[in-house]
């Protein structure tokens, strides 16, 4: 691979280098994805706050937080789109669909926690807290901030 | 390649596939869920189903069109007229002895946000008219011939805070806005206090004020005032530190302004009335949300001295609310069971014991209570003025519908009554807050008077 693509660069400067920028440019949504991976963490840990002091303050903090994951999540959703359009890139189906999957739980916790009371949180509202920042965890720790590959056997 | 991404994605998808439909499952599960007849929750023994709780809280408006030609609805041997129109968000009524008719135009102050819902219940309220800007006046209406229309129409009490209770002893006014109880000098026959007024005690007021209403009632000899205060949230939601001396009602000495909780557990007691037979105090209450269609019935009940009626940690005695922790077994052992219910979110907020005589004699003794009307459950409930008849000083039958027809066929609603009173003559008078209008209910003339020709 090294030396075709030192050879394409040899022959076709000008070309080999708009390509090679391309693909290496950061594909939007990988900006975006780490924000609600941050907010539905802290959402958990903020549950565990209110499970330890009732304390509505902190469920008023994790019902923002997961609101927040949400908002940002949408964004992901469509800069992902944007980038497997126009940027060469597939899906990378695994922390994709994980990342999907923690972004439903996360909307279904979302009215949950707009519960009024304890019920808010405890007890569904916490385990969905806990199963979303266990799914997160899995798929940061697999690959990073990026939901697609870079599309093999592209050529420009 | 990567590897994994090709041997996982069957699984995986069907995880995502499975929690969408939970998503879509369990939001038709919260919208197909109508609720029973509420002539169950009719009375001293209301069926109580088993509680659910939901995702999606039902929220069912009643869009507002004005009333037009039309007027409500009330069975043979009544008639009804619009004694007065072009108020704004009247919510009380209140006669003094001289046949006067103060007016209590109010509403509640702006709601903080404090939740992603706190905006969506804003709109929701917004859509069905209860948003509308609070004018914070009194108004008093004067019929100075006797024809039972009145025809003086003055501002008799301006720049207040989201006032509600009135009440007249002696010579001074006690006006209960949501913050405080004012005391005005009030001489027979005014038209307009210009007096400043003195506050005599403060009330649990902002800055969160869930139920700002600040029902008031004097005692039969006028040495206490009782005060309703409602809680501050639909089941301590705000913290239980939010609702302090509120969920209550107060007994307020008429002198000093001190005052004792007379009794408490009462979700939103308004409607303080004292029975005219046995001189026992009587309240009416909002009850709880989000837990069914059939849950929690609001009530009409006497108010012991001491009493708990279960607020926030039960309701009709010892069913208890999961939503709250921690949880009070002390307080939930003694939880006294209201004497009748009114079936499930009507939302009563008037009330009127009725000792006159220009109507039927079959109402003499009897209570009429204003149903406000639902929001939140299918079918609506509500939207109706009730008679619940009386026996030796305690409800002895079957609630009857008496005022209708703030609902059209198309769940459009033209009114919604809020505030009762009875005038000088007899007759009852319905504040409708959405109407924006004051109806009178009178008994029809027993022979037909004839149109007089146009």
């Amino acid at each position: 691979m090294k030396h075709i693509a030192v050879a394409e660069a040899t022959l076709e400067p000008v070309a080999g280098r708009e390509s090679n920028d391309f693909a290496s440019v950061t594909p939007i949504h990988q900006i975006l994805a780490p924000f609600p991976v941050a907010y539905f963490a802290a959402a958990f840990v903020t549950d565990l706050a209110y499970w330890r002091t009732a304390e509505v303050m902190w469920e008023r903090f994790s019902v923002w937080l997961i609101a927040g994951g949400l908002a940002i999540s949408a964004l992901v959703a469509l800069a992902a789109v944007i980038d497997l359009v126009f940027a060469r890139q597939q899906p990378a189906w695994f922390r994709a669909l994980s990342y999907a999957v923690a972004v439903l739980l996360s909307l279904l916790n979302v009215f949950v926690h707009s519960r009024d009371g304890y019920t808010a949180v405890l007890p569904t509202g916490m385990t969905l807290s806990a199963i979303v920042v266990a799914i997160l965890l899995v798929y940061s720790i697999t690959a990073g901030w990026t939901l697609t590959d870079r599309r093999h056997g592209v050529r420009s | 390649m990567n590897r994994r991404s090709i041997q996982r994605p069957a699984k995986l998808k069907c995880l995502a596939t499975a929690s969408a439909i939970a998503v879509a499952g369990l939001a038709l599960a919260s919208c197909d869920d109508a609720g029973g007849n509420p002539a169950m929750q009719v009375g001293a023994n209301p069926v109580l189903p088993a509680l659910q709780q939901y995702l999606l809280p039902p929220i069912r408006i009643a869009p507002p069109v004005p009333w037009g030609n039309d007027t409500p609805k009330v069975p043979p041997g009544l008639q009804i007229h619009a004694l007065a129109t072009g108020f704004e968000h009247p919510r009380s009524l209140y006669v003094l002895p001289n046949g006067d008719i103060l007016v209590v135009e109010s509403n509640g102050p702006k709601a903080p946000v404090f939740r992603p819902k706190d905006i969506i219940t804003a709109w929701v309220e917004t859509s069905a008219g209860a948003r509308a800007k609070a004018p914070n006046r009194i108004t008093l209406l004067r019929d100075t011939n006797g024809d039972g229309i009145p025809d003086e129409r003055t501002v008799f009490l301006d720049h207040l805070n989201s006032p509600f209770g009135v009440a007249l002893v002696g010579h001074f006014l006690y006006v209960a806005d949501t913050d405080a109880i004012v005391r005005y000098p009030y001489q027979d026959g005014e038209t307009a206090i210009t007096a400043p007024g003195v506050k005599l005690t403060d009330l649990p007021g902002g800055p969160i004020d869930h139920h700002w209403t600040k029902s008031l009632v004097a005692s039969p000899d006028g040495s206490k005032l009782y005060v309703g205060v409602g809680s501050n949230s639909n089941v301590t939601e705000n913290g239980i530190e939010a609702e302090h001396e509120r969920a209550a009602i107060w007994e307020v000495d008429i002198e000093t302004g001190a005052h004792r909780i007379y009794a408490s557990g009462v979700r939103n007691p308004t409607g303080l009335q004292f029975e005219p037979e046995t001189k026992k105090l009587w309240a009416i209450a909002n009850e709880r949300d989000e837990i069914g269609p059939d849950l929690v019935p609001d009530y009409l009940t006497s108010v012991q001295d001491g009493g708990f009626y279960g607020w926030p940690y039960s309701y009709y005695g010892q069913h208890l609310d999961p939503r709250v922790e921690p949880q009070r077994p002390d307080l939930v052992a003694r939880a006294i069971v209201p004497d009748y219910a009114l079936s499930s979110h009507v939302a009563p907020l008037g009330l009127a014991m009725y000792m006159g005589t220009e109507l039927p004699a079959s109402y003499r003794g009897g209570t009429f209570v204003s149903e406000h009307g639902s929001w939140d459950r299918t079918p609506l409930n509500g939207y109706k003025v009730v008679f619940v008849p009386f026996a030796n000083g305690k409800p002895s039958g079957v609630a009857q519908d008496v005022v209708t027809g703030f609902l059209d066929g198309d769940n459009h609603t033209h009114g919604r009554p809020v505030g009762l009173a009875v005038d000088r003559r007899g007759a009852l008078l319905i504040a409708d807050d959405v109407g924006n209008t004051v109806w009178r209910v009178s008994s029809a003339p027993t022979t037909p008077v004839p149109k007089p020709a146009q």
